[in-house]
């Protein structure tokens, strides 16, 4: 079988080589059967650099697949091939034309190794040849690449491109690009000058790399603009710096709101000091786990709606294991403090145990929707999208929550229960189930907090243990039984971890923010907003 | 609330002494087997690195009884749980010494917990295998430490990134959680590189907490850090955990492998298990063992992990290659003297020379540490390595750092007449100090 397609294959290549038309095509191709013959990264080297100087758009096809880890060598006969896995078996592309060529065992084929120096040079090659390609994310991609590694041979191919180019944007990066050659070419310094200009307005870390190594390499007026340009970047990126970082403690703060909002209630409100907290937000993360292995097996095509199906199953998991925990222990520690701490410290180990016996001790993968993955650039701030979305996320669950609480027969119940119990017994309030909803409610919200932190956290049994201290931490500073504490209290705590974190580092960071804590504390026992009435100084 | 705070933390220590206490449990046997003590944390945060080892030991002994045993007896394994409690640890290895009386206990992987352990194991004259890749700076007699010492991991690939393939980095920044084995890995690491003329503000450093989950700071400090003009790469000793959101903060903020590499001696098959490996293409790790390492011996012990495990997702990772090697010393050993007496043990195993999984043979020395290759990977989509280079020959474990100006002077070698593992070759007299 083998032996017959190779000879059909030969065939074809025997009479793509006769063809006079495809001359061009045939001399790639015996430049391509080379990949077959040479051993070792340098060998692949000198092939890719011959195949990238014949300027054929032909050779994107088996360049892109060799930087992707896809160009194949058959062993039989050390013909070359495009991949895409399938399975346990392989299926073989031309590598020039990209029609199909028959399907391999994996024994059978050896895959053509590539390593980060090989990746870049192919990214090079490609740059120039992808300069007028039909979609302008390759035509930027390709500019930005030209950019970051300079040369002299590119200013000709980029001039031509900028003729060439519509785009308004596209050009810009194109005339950036040419600059950044410029000024490693030997034009006039009068160009140069004007390069640098061009670079320095540009403004970000891509230029201020470039022009530090322009510095260290140029003299007279060019290096004097360099310096002056570099100053002004700096002074500009001083500002995004600290945007950068409100930004970032914004972000840590929504992530910490996320954990403490269900302690808020559990802890904040009902005073129970719910040390398997941790192990709700476990669960929930768990059971995103779980939706995503079922729609992955079953609906693939679902995949980017995973999250969203396990919001509310997350819900459930975490709500109804919080009502099971209530009923049946917590509801006999009312008022014992540390009862109630110890036997949910029990209960956090037993649950973490069951999850480890059960998915395994080691990390689960959970994957990012592609609309979480990924990031875009507000001026010189890279926001990353999972990190808005939980910021989004985070404080809908809080207005969701306030609603709840402060709008509905149930949360009336609830403050009514919390601010004086016996009375609101009295009003005919069926406390213990009010005290089994909250309690579920609490948990389950830790539970879609767990959906939102499987994103940009380890999914293992040790999920919860991370997050409890914080969420205390959050509750207590915040003020205890006040949601609005806790919404005050988490973004301060992110702000200000996140502006001492650069100057201080992440350690000394973290401790700074426990004395301040502490200190604040000692000022203010009741934490930032105080809840007044008669019970709370029962 | 306030003032409550010790009674809760003696509680906690409390709770988890009782946690690991339920978990353990001894196994009673005849008398005409021999003990192997397996200390491996089974719960707590360690769980996840460490369950995988008990595994592969249980597997390991049951491969040798299939064979018939040792010195006729059949093997038994004793598991206990430490519950990734550094004070636990002692306690448990005391309580396998003195009531179990194991022949030698396989165990531990962080720096503290054998810490703990050593005076246990010097004092009741036992032996212990540890499997981990540590910071070395230290050799005992009744230790024999079968993975990689700063030598066969960390200088490598240092010395790989600073050449032609691995791009000819420039600058430098150590990454890494905060505790001993980063801290002296990188204090030797830093006086390399200067050593080898990388000026002081090319290298940043730069330490996070266990278990640290929020990378944005230090990532964007990462990407500040590369726009120099330089070629920048990362050498990261972050642990555990702590690396999954790392990663996926490199992966978010577009760092990719062919700007800023990241070169791991911490990551390994079970760490990428966790992850979506397609945006960590070309992100790098030194270790002496890879999963995808195409040889016969390999493929057998992979082949048999998935038989045990009943599942063939398993992966296989490093520290499992080191207890296949040091349980298969242990057992030439034990044939070569004889007996299981520890005392007579430890004197037959310098020498020992046993295949490794990497297709060559691993020799163990008279400091204690074993011969190794050294592998360089790139992660791959499909969350495996592939070597990109590989050290020509096999590189000798060097306990004492020959970069740090307290141990430079110092040698081990346990057999007499020496039988010293701080030998100050300057001064002539066993009893020099290292840096910790």
């Amino acid at each position: 079988m083998i032996l017959l397609r190779t000879l059909g294959l030969m065939l074809v290549f025997l009479v793509a080589s006769l063809l006079p038309s495809n001359a061009a095509e045939a001399d790639l191709r015996a430049i391509v059967a080379k990949f077959a013959t040479g051993t070792g990264f340098a060998a692949t080297e000198a092939v890719v650099r011959e195949l990238a100087a014949t300027g054929d758009p032909l050779v994107e096809r088996p360049l892109g697949a060799l930087a992707e880890g896809n160009l194949y060598i058959r062993e039989a006969d050390s013909a070359v091939f495009v991949g895409n896995e399938a399975g346990d078996s392989v299926t073989l592309l031309d590598p020039l034309s990209g029609e199909k060529a028959g399907d391999a065992a994996k024994a059978d084929i050896t895959k053509i190794k590539v390593n980060n120096t090989l990746r870049r040079v192919i990214r090079d090659a490609l740059g120039t040849l992808t300069l007028r390609a039909k979609d302008p994310a390759v035509r930027i991609a390709a500019a930005d690449t030209m950019f970051k590694t300079p040369d002299a041979a590119n200013i000709e191919p980029l001039d031509a491109a900028i003729a060439a180019e519509t785009d308004a944007k596209v050009k810009a990066l194109f005339e950036q690009a040419r600059a950044a050659s410029v000024l490693v070419s030997d034009k006039p310094e009068a160009d140069k000058l004007a390069a640098i200009a061009l670079i320095g307005a540009r403004g970000d870390r891509d230029a201020l790399s470039l022009l530090t190594s322009v510095e260290a390499n140029a003299q007279g007026a060019v290096k004097d603009a360099a310096t002056a340009a570099i100053a002004n970047i700096n002074s500009t990126l001083a500002l995004w710096d600290a945007g950068q970082n409100i930004w970032y403690g914004i972000s840590l703060g929504s992530v910490l709101l996320l954990a403490a909002i269900g302690l808020a209630i559990t802890f904040g409100v009902m005073g129970v000091i719910n040390m398997a907290h941790g192990e709700m937000v476990m669960l929930g993360a768990y059971t995103t786990f779980v939706v995503q292995q079922v729609i992955r097996t079953s609906f693939p095509g679902l995949f980017d709606w995973s999250l969203v199906i396990a919001l509310p199953l997350a819900f459930l998991v975490a709500a109804s294991v919080g009502l099971i925990i209530e009923r049946g222990v917590i509801r006999f520690l009312y008022g014992r403090p540390l009862e109630t701490l110890l036997a949910t410290w029990g209960v956090s180990l037993v649950l973490q145990q069951a999850v480890r016996s059960i998915f395994g001790p080691t990390n689960q993968e959970v994957g990012n929707p592609s609309w979480m993955s990924g990031s875009f650039d507000v001026g010189q701030l890279a926001v990353t999208w999972n990190r808005l979305w939980i910021l989004v996320f985070a404080l809908t669950v809080f207005g969701l929550l306030l609603y709840v609480m402060k709008r509905t027969p149930w949360g009336l119940q609830m403050r009514a229960v919390t601010a004086n119990r016996r009375m609101a017994a009295s009003m005919g309030i069926r406390t213990p189930w009010v005290d089994a909803l909250t309690f579920a409610l609490g948990s389950g919200i830790a539970g879609i907090a767990g959906v939102a932190l499987s994103q940009i956290d380890n999914v293992s049994p040790n999920l919860g243990r991370g997050y409890i201290i914080d969420s205390f931490m959050v509750v207590v500073f915040g003020g205890v039984g006040n949601l609005w504490g806790t919404l005050v209290g988490a973004f301060s705590l992110g702000i200000v971890n996140k502006v001492l974190e650069p100057y201080a580092g992440a350690v000394l960071g973290k401790i700074v923010v426990l004395v301040l804590i502490i200190l604040f504390i000692q000022k203010r026992p009741r934490g930032l907003f105080a809840l007044k009435g008669r019970a709370v100084e029962a | 609330m306030r003032g409550n705070f010790s009674t809760i933390t003696k509680m906690f220590s409390a709770g988890v002494v009782a946690a690991g206490l339920i978990v353990s449990a001894p196994a009673r046997a005849a008398e005409d087997t021999i003990k192997v003590g397996i200390l491996h944390s089974l719960s707590g945060t360690m769980a996840i690195s460490e369950t995988t080892l008990k595994d592969a030991m249980l597997m390991l002994i049951e491969e040798q009884n299939a064979k018939g045993g040792l010195l006729g007896k059949k093997l038994e394994a004793v598991v206990v749980d430490p519950a990734s409690n550094w004070p636990l640890f002692a306690e448990k290895a005391r309580e396998l010494i003195s009531k179990d009386k194991v022949s030698a206990v396989f165990g531990c992987w962080t720096s503290v917990s054998r810490k703990s352990v050593l005076p246990v194991f010097s004092e009741l004259d036992n032996i212990l295998f540890y499997p981990v890749q540590y910071e070395g700076e230290e050799s005992e007699r009744n230790v024999f430490y079968t993975g990689a010492a700063p030598n066969q991991q960390a200088i490598p690939a240092v010395d790989y990134l600073m050449s032609e393939d691995g791009g000819s980095v420039k600058r430098w920044v150590l990454e890494g959680t905060d505790y001993v084995y980063p801290r002296t890995t990188n204090k030797i690491l830093e006086a390399y590189l200067k050593a080898k003329g990388v000026a002081a503000e090319d290298i940043m450093v730069n330490y996070t907490p266990f278990g640290f989950s929020d990378w944005q700071t230090e990532v964007s400090a990462i990407k500040k850090f590369g726009s120099a003009g330089k070629k920048t790469a990362v050498v990261s000793t972050v642990n555990g955990d702590a690396n999954v959101p790392f990663y996926k903060e490199l992966g978010n903020q577009g760092i990719k492998a062919e700007d800023i590499p990241v070169m791991a001696f911490s990551v390994g098959e079970e760490e990428l298990a966790g992850l979506d490996t397609a945006p960590l293409v070309g992100h790098l790790a030194a270790w002496n063992y890879f999963e995808s390492v195409d040889t016969p011996e390999n493929k057998k012990f992979i082949a048999n992990w998935h038989k045990f495990i009943k599942n063939d997702k398993r992966t296989t990772n490093d520290p499992m290659e080191a207890h296949y090697i040091g349980f298969n010393m242990w057992v030439k050993a034990v044939e070569k003297a004889g007996t299981t007496d520890p005392d007579k043990v430890i004197d037959a195993m310098v020498g020992v020379s046993v295949p490794n999984l990497t297709g060559g043979y691993s020799t163990m020395m008279p400091n204690h540490h074993i011969t190794k290759p050294v592998l360089i990977g790139e992660i791959q989509a499909d969350g495996q390595f592939e070597t990109v280079s590989q050290t020509p020959g096999l590189v000798m474990g060097d306990e004492w750092s020959d970069y740090l100006p307290d141990s430079k002077d110092l040698i081990s070698d346990w057999r007499a007449p020496l039988s010293c593992g701080n030998f100050n070759v300057a001064t002539g007299r066993c009893g020099g100090k290292g840096t910790n």
